[in-house]
């Protein structure tokens, strides 16, 4: 490359970058939107990942409604953990796949996925199985083991939790998909959509410290993600949320998609076994209005494949 | 030019291809070079070799015993191909030439004193378990610190802005990484250490390796009797001094016309650059006896040098029992967390083992993708200093790596197999519950809980809905995930007592889910 080009391509990259940033809050953006969806929630069960997935987002009028043409996609699966896809401490690497691929065929310009993890970050992106349904897919898998790739954002809707570091892919992307896998959780109880949030962050010792329920609800008021996914293919029932053996796992393919992340994660503690009303985390998200619980007022799309 | 002139470019290949690998070998953040690799580039290192050989005669401890061997017939190639430090020594004696000219090296009298004193106080240390000394000349250990503690940041940092350029370009080849070694002892002995074979190499050759390093000390006496040697032919030879002027050992005399084969590295400089074609690489048995040089040490002299070195030996031995006493008991005060004994890797046994084979090369240190591995200051005492120990304020031993076993190339840790390095309790988990954020907050915390493996530190009732650590000794590993994650400050509210022997923690107990009837419907 000239220097000419390779200086012209760098502005116009830095411009385009810059540009995004500032379209990129999602819930203006969602907001002046006119609300099509059919449905506020999408359960499906009984089928293998991709199959449902296809039939949930089928059923919400298309991955098109989420995702415009030339838009920046970043999927946020759990990658938290160095263990095997059948051990199902992180997301099913075919959902994240599958996903991808919607967004791509949406139109998306490039689809990011990354985690801050917590075992070796290397380690977990590949063992997961993620890192290569990543590449397979046509997206791009994006490290997240440094501060460096962190920037503070303010939480002004939060009562613990006033500021956080967040990754720059969230800041700088037009859609932001969250894809939680549903397991047991030592300390939230559960993990969800509002706990997977807890790796676009960098300092996630401070929200254990700070009383770790309501930092998640407070950092659930910052953004809220275009579309959650949780993935209950293979659940975790104890031990979590690292687990310890395949003896921790049952299968019972289910999957949540919803916008309301609330809604989305009440939804998956009921199939887990618990109420939302017993997870601190929801029902304090619930009461600061981050969505709502109350899942006999919604309009529930329930699939059985 | 000389027949044999080649010899000097086959060693600069061989010398700069092992030179280059062993310095990737410590800079590889994102684990891209192959254990194969690093363990080809190792094999061969003389001191991590005989010290592996020591502990378990096999062939993967075999390269030692190489390199006496070619030692034997060809003199001390070791020094002149597969040592880095060596080859580095070359490359700064080569940049000097480019930079500064001065007056060509010369030949000079051997420092034996000094460098049997030295060679013979590592011998007699190692014998009584005390590794320190050998550490502190090992050159392959040292090359290994000055990788891990200076050119590691710099490259690292040179690597993160480069990623970060990468980025804005929407390039994600390789990651920025956390640098977590900046250990102050080490630097400064790194640093130390690289002015020292500095100065010595760019004023006097390969003065570091004849004087200070025990391997070349060792080998030299080795060289003595091999097969083939350098040789000075008499009728050739007028005493010009062109072959002394391009020996980095200067060990040739050419007014006697005679070599030091205890300090000749092999690194056929001379070969080439006779201009009668005087200088000659044989086999002096085969020669007629007259054209033989004599020896240089004569019976006397070889006998005060021993004497000498065995007085330097007693005041060393004098020193070390009363450095033993003063970090005897060793209860290091700066750490927080009221813990006596540091934890060593998985795979290294006993610490006894540890300190007694770890030649604080840093290599584990550096492939560490958790970088819980970290050098110590004296964490181990002085008999450890700069050995790797398990900092968990740094990371965690992720519970399924076992890199730190796979590369060591001394066996310090040895590698173990999946199911034995889930099993290996390096330490146990200690709960403080005056610290935890549960008790003195009554809020939901757990992190630690969360990020163990084994799920040793669970979390059980403790009023109304809140649950608080629990740990079970007996399946806990000493893999620091629990102190690691634990957010209170200054202190934690748990951490890892080390075990001085390691044990066998027992596989936790997992009773089969019984799940409820799964109902078809939803439940909601």
């Amino acid at each position: 490359m000239k220097r000419r080009d390779f200086l012209v391509k760098g502005v116009s990259a830095g411009l385009v970058a810059g540009t995004a940033g500032s379209f990129a809050n999602l819930e203006q953006l969602s907001a002046a939107l006119p609300n099509f969806a059919l449905y506020d929630l999408v359960a499906v069960r009984d089928g293998e990942p991709e199959v449902m997935f296809d039939r949930a987002i089928a059923s919400l009028g298309g991955m098109t409604k989420f995702v415009k043409k030339g838009q920046k996609v970043v999927v946020k699966p759990n990658i938290g953990w160095d263990v095997s896809p059948e051990r199902a401490g992180n997301t099913n690497p075919k959902l994240v796949g599958r996903i991808i691929k919607h967004c791509l065929d949406a139109g998306a310009s490039e689809v990011y996925v990354f985690d801050n993890t917590c075992d070796a970050w290397n380690l977990c992106y590949k063992n997961s199985g993620i890192e290569k349904a990543v590449k397979d897919a046509g997206g791009k898998i994006v490290p997240g083991n440094t501060e460096g790739y962190y920037q503070t954002v303010q939480i002004p809707k939060g009562k613990k939790l006033k500021e956080a570091k967040v990754h720059e892919l969230i800041l700088s992307s037009d859609v932001f998909i969250n894809v939680p896998v549903l397991k047991h959780h030592s300390s939230a109880n559960v993990s969800l959509s509002m706990k997977n949030l807890m790796g676009i962050v960098w300092d996630r010792r401070y929200w254990h410290r700070n009383d770790l329920q309501q930092c998640i609800a407070d950092f659930a008021t910052w953004r809220k993600p275009t579309l959650n996914v949780i993935d209950g293919y293979r659940v975790m029932m104890r031990n979590g949320p690292r687990g310890v053996s395949e003896a921790d796992i049952v299968n019972m393919k289910q999957m949540i998609v919803s916008a309301d992340i609330v809604a989305a994660d009440a939804a998956a503690a009921k199939i887990f076994g618990s109420q939302p009303d017993d997870i601190p985390h929801i029902r304090i998200a619930n009461e600061m209005k981050v969505g709502t619980m109350a899942l006999d007022k919604l309009s529930i799309n329930r699939i059985k494949i | 030019m000389h027949k044999l002139s080649w010899l000097k470019k086959v060693r600069i290949a061989v010398s700069l291809i092992f030179l280059l690998l062993s310095g990737a070998i410590f800079l590889d953040p994102g684990q891209w070079i192959p254990v194969k690799v690093i363990n080809f580039v190792t094999w061969p290192q003389f001191v991590p070799s005989l010290i592996r050989f020591a502990t378990s005669a096999a062939i993967i401890a075999s390269g030692f015993l190489l390199f006496i061997v070619l030692t034997l017939i060809f003199g001390r190639i070791y020094c002149s191909s597969v040592c880095p430090l060596g080859t580095l020594q070359d490359v700064i004696a080569w940049v000097r030439k480019k930079v500064i000219r001065q007056r060509p090296l010369r030949y000079t009298k051997a420092r034996n004193i000094l460098r049997y004193s030295i060679l013979t106080l590592v011998i007699i240390s190692i014998f009584s378990g005390f590794s320190l000394l050998l550490n502190l000349f090992d050159p392959y250990s040292n090359f290994g610190r000055l990788m891990a503690n200076l050119v590691r940041p710099a490259f690292l940092l040179g690597g993160n802005g480069l990623a970060g350029i990468l980025e804005k370009q929407d390039i994600f080849w390789f990651s920025k990484t956390d640098f977590k070694s900046l250990h102050f002892a080490s630097i400064t002995f790194a640093t130390g250490f690289l002015l020292l074979v500095g100065w010595m190499s760019v004023f006097y050759g390969r003065l570091y390796c004849n004087t200070l390093c025990p391997v070349g000390a060792l080998l030299g006496l080795v060289s003595k009797l091999s097969f083939y040697k350098i040789k000075l032919d008499k009728h050739a030879c007028n005493s010009c001094g062109s072959c002394s002027k391009v020996c980095k050992a200067q060990c040739i005399d050419v007014k006697a016309k005679t070599i030091d084969y205890s300090r000749c590295v092999s690194c056929f400089n001379c070969l080439g650059v006779c201009p009668s074609d005087g200088v000659l690489f044989i086999n002096p048995l085969i020669v007629k006896h007259t054209e033989i040089s004599p020896l240089l040490d004569d019976k006397d002299n070889k006998r005060r040098t021993l004497i000498k070195a065995f007085l330097f030996s007693t005041v060393f031995l004098t020193v070390k029992s009363y450095a033993i006493r003063v970090t005897g008991g060793e209860k290091p005060t700066e750490i927080p967390e009221d813990r006596t004994l540091v934890s060593t890797p998985p795979g290294s046994e006993t610490h006894d083992h540890f300190n007694s084979h770890c030649t604080a090369c840093h290599l584990c240190v550096s492939v560490c993708p958790t970088h819980v591995l970290q050098p110590s200051l004296l964490q181990f005492g002085l008999q450890g200093f700069m050995q790797p120990y398990m900092d968990y304020h740094s990371g965690f031993c992720n519970f399924e790596c076992d890199l730190c076993g796979k590369v060591c190339p001394t066996d310090a840790i040895k590698s173990l197999l999946p199911e034995q390095k889930k099993r290996a309790q390096v330490g146990k988990a200690v709960f403080i519950e005056k610290n935890c954020v549960v008790y003195t907050d009554n809020t939901d915390c757990g992190a630690c809980s969360e990020h163990c493996p084994t799920k040793a530190v669970n979390m059980v009732p403790y009023k109304e809905h809140l649950k608080i650590p629990k740990v079970d000794e007996k399946i806990c590993i000493g893999c620091g995930a629990c102190e690691y994650a634990c957010p209170t400050k200054p202190y934690r509210a748990i951490f890892v007592e080390g075990n001085s022997i390691h044990q066998l923690a027992d596989i936790p107990v997992q009773e089969k889910i019984i799940i409820n009837k799964t109902e078809e419907d939803f439940p909601f």
